[in-house]
């Protein structure tokens, strides 16, 4: 097993298997995948196909049992440990006794940043998510979309060089979805993370990558995986271009080749 | 469309209510209390009418049901014409029991929020203890009371703290089923939130769970101050009727006093309102900090 001291993720014939009340089930099977430093990866394919809990293995929420992962180059645990990470989940999961701005200072509290440093760390990420001016708010008083970018700026609040999303946006609707895709472009471009971005949408993943990952479940596995050709800078009409079309035709290839359309 | 009134709306509910339960009450007197009217008519061999029980039975020494207002009357005289310091006073029987049942809820409030803690975060807690918390309601208070009255007296601990302690006994059992509850109640992706930042256990209890409980804990002490009176009342029955609310009941109930029965009844309510409101405007008070939508 070789890890680069580029590769932020490295995984070698990763397996997972669930055991429960109707005997195991295999989540993943056999998966090899490294991102490198910088990379913006998606992690696309159908329910079941083993995602999520990939993104989960890589933030240490599950265990692998088959195979080996490193994170930064060592085990998931210890990148947990040394904070290594920003997870965004599906919900905002923003606590709501807490105003947005102590919702980002979460992290920071717990990591033992000094009062100086949350406040500078506040500021400067509500910028980062173009919410500047909402930091006393609470939750229930910002939309949907609004909530899951302070969600993102409280991943981004502490330094962790590795973004852990999944599936942030899906529960959005399609116009707010595309202006956030192209903030967090925006945002990717600036901060120089590395980001691992689990979908089911085809446009956004072809959209937002450098790397797509093709899955497929029953067992969970990867089909196929995809380098972008596109350039980084990208403005939201590329998606009307040839070259775009061309990788988004592949990948809804490499999904049926997993017969993930035929059940 | 009409502006809803704070009057049509919540005075006159409850006052058509009040009003008729007094109706009630009045003919229910009237009927009860008749038959003493009567017995004591036949006895003096004098013919009596109903027109004549009538007044008699709102003015009796010892009703079977005083009327309303004898029992108002009962309360005005022993709340203001006594002073607070006097054995008379109802203010200074339900003073006593008061500060027994707040004793006995700030140390019922205390161990419950302990126990659930344990419960919450120690499985062997888990399993062991919750039979035994459960258990422990099934017991009448009637028939444990005297016990702990007697068992305390005989390592000579008596007064206040033996019955605070039936408080306790009644008011932590409500504080760690919901304690236990609302500590577990944050959502997977909030603990799983916890875990990513490599939380410590007691960084997850201060900054999640605990604040995610007060909802919970707030339902548990309207409910736990509530039975701490009763509590307390109970505890006053086996002392031999000394002082307090509870010392009132007995002894109207030895010497057929009913009029100061039902007065310290309704002192009792009103005092168990007046603590669940306070209890209800905490509530309010907590979750308007908490930013929770109102």
């Amino acid at each position: 097993m070789t890890t680069t001291p580029a590769s932020v993720v490295s995984a070698r014939d990763l397996g997972l298997t669930f055991q429960t009340n109707d005997g195991p089930v295999n989540a993943l099977t056999g998966v090899n995948l490294d991102v490198r430093k910088g990379d913006f990866v998606s992690f696309i394919g159908p329910s079941g196909c083993g995602k999520t809990t990939f993104l989960r293995v890589i933030a240490d929420l599950e265990q692998a049992t088959a195979g080996s992962i490193t994170v930064n180059g060592v085990t998931p645990h210890e990148a947990r440990q040394n904070r290594s990470y920003g997870y965004v989940f599906q919900a905002a999961a923003l606590y709501p006794w807490r105003t947005i701005e102590k919702n980002i200072a979460l992290p920071l509290e717990i990591m033992g940043y000094s009062a100086a440093e949350q406040k500078e760390r506040i500021d400067r990420t509500l910028d980062l998510v173009n919410l500047t001016g909402f930091g006393k708010k609470f939750p229930w008083q910002l939309s949907g979309g609004m909530q899951q970018r302070a969600s993102i700026a409280r991943a981004l609040a502490f330094d962790a060089d590795l973004l852990l999303m999944d599936e942030p946006f899906g529960a959005l609707d399609e116009i707010v979805r595309d202006h956030l895709n192209e903030q967090l472009l925006k945002l990717w471009e600036r901060t120089n993370k590395t980001i691992c971005f689990v979908t089911h949408s085809i446009p956004e993943a072809v959209y937002l990558s450098t790397k797509i990952v093709v899955m497929s479940p029953r067992p969970g596995r990867v089909t196929d995986v995809i380098e972008s050709t596109l350039p980084r800078e990208r403005p939201l009409d590329i998606r009307e271009t040839p070259e775009f079309l061309e990788i988004a035709s592949r990948v809804r290839e490499g999904l049926r080749a997993g017969h993930s359309y035929d059940e | 469309m009409e502006k809803p009134g704070f009057f049509k709306d919540r005075i006159m509910p409850v006052a058509v209510i009040v009003a008729a339960l007094v109706v009630i009450w009045y003919i229910a007197a009237v009927f009860l209390n008749a038959p003493f009217e009567r017995d004591t008519a036949a006895r003096a061999g004098t013919p009596i009418t109903f027109s004549e029980i009538l007044p008699k039975t709102m003015f009796q020494e010892r009703p079977v049901l005083p009327a309303p207002h004898q029992v108002i009357a009962e309360i005005w005289d022993t709340t203001f014409n006594k002073a607070v310091t006097s054995k008379r006073s109802l203010v200074y029987h339900a003073w006593i029991t008061l500060s027994a049942t707040l004793v006995g809820f700030g140390i019922g409030t205390v161990l419950g929020i302990l126990l659930a803690i344990g419960i919450v975060h120690n499985r062997a807690m888990d399993r062991s203890l919750m039979p035994w918390v459960i258990a422990s309601q099934t017991i009448p208070i009637l028939a444990i009371a005297p016990m702990i009255i007697v068992v305390l007296n005989a390592v000579g601990i008596s007064g206040l703290l033996p019955k605070a302690l039936i408080s306790t006994y009644l008011s932590f059992f409500p504080i760690v089923v919901g304690m236990v509850k609302g500590l577990r109640s944050p959502e997977t992706i909030q603990l799983d939130l916890m875990h990513t930042y490599y939380a410590s256990a007691s960084q997850t209890f201060w900054k999640l769970r605990w604040p995610s409980s007060m909802p919970y804990l707030f339902t548990s002490l309207k409910v736990a101050i509530a039975i701490s009176l009763v509590g307390a009342i109970v505890g006053e029955l086996p002392t031999g009727a000394v002082a307090g609310l509870g010392a009132r009941l007995l002894a109207g109930s030895y010497y057929g006093q009913t009029v100061q029965i039902w007065s310290a009844l309704f002192m009792a309510a009103a005092l168990a309102a007046t603590l669940v409101i306070i209890v209800g405007l905490a509530h309010t008070a907590v979750l308007k900090r908490m930013g929770m939508k109102p």
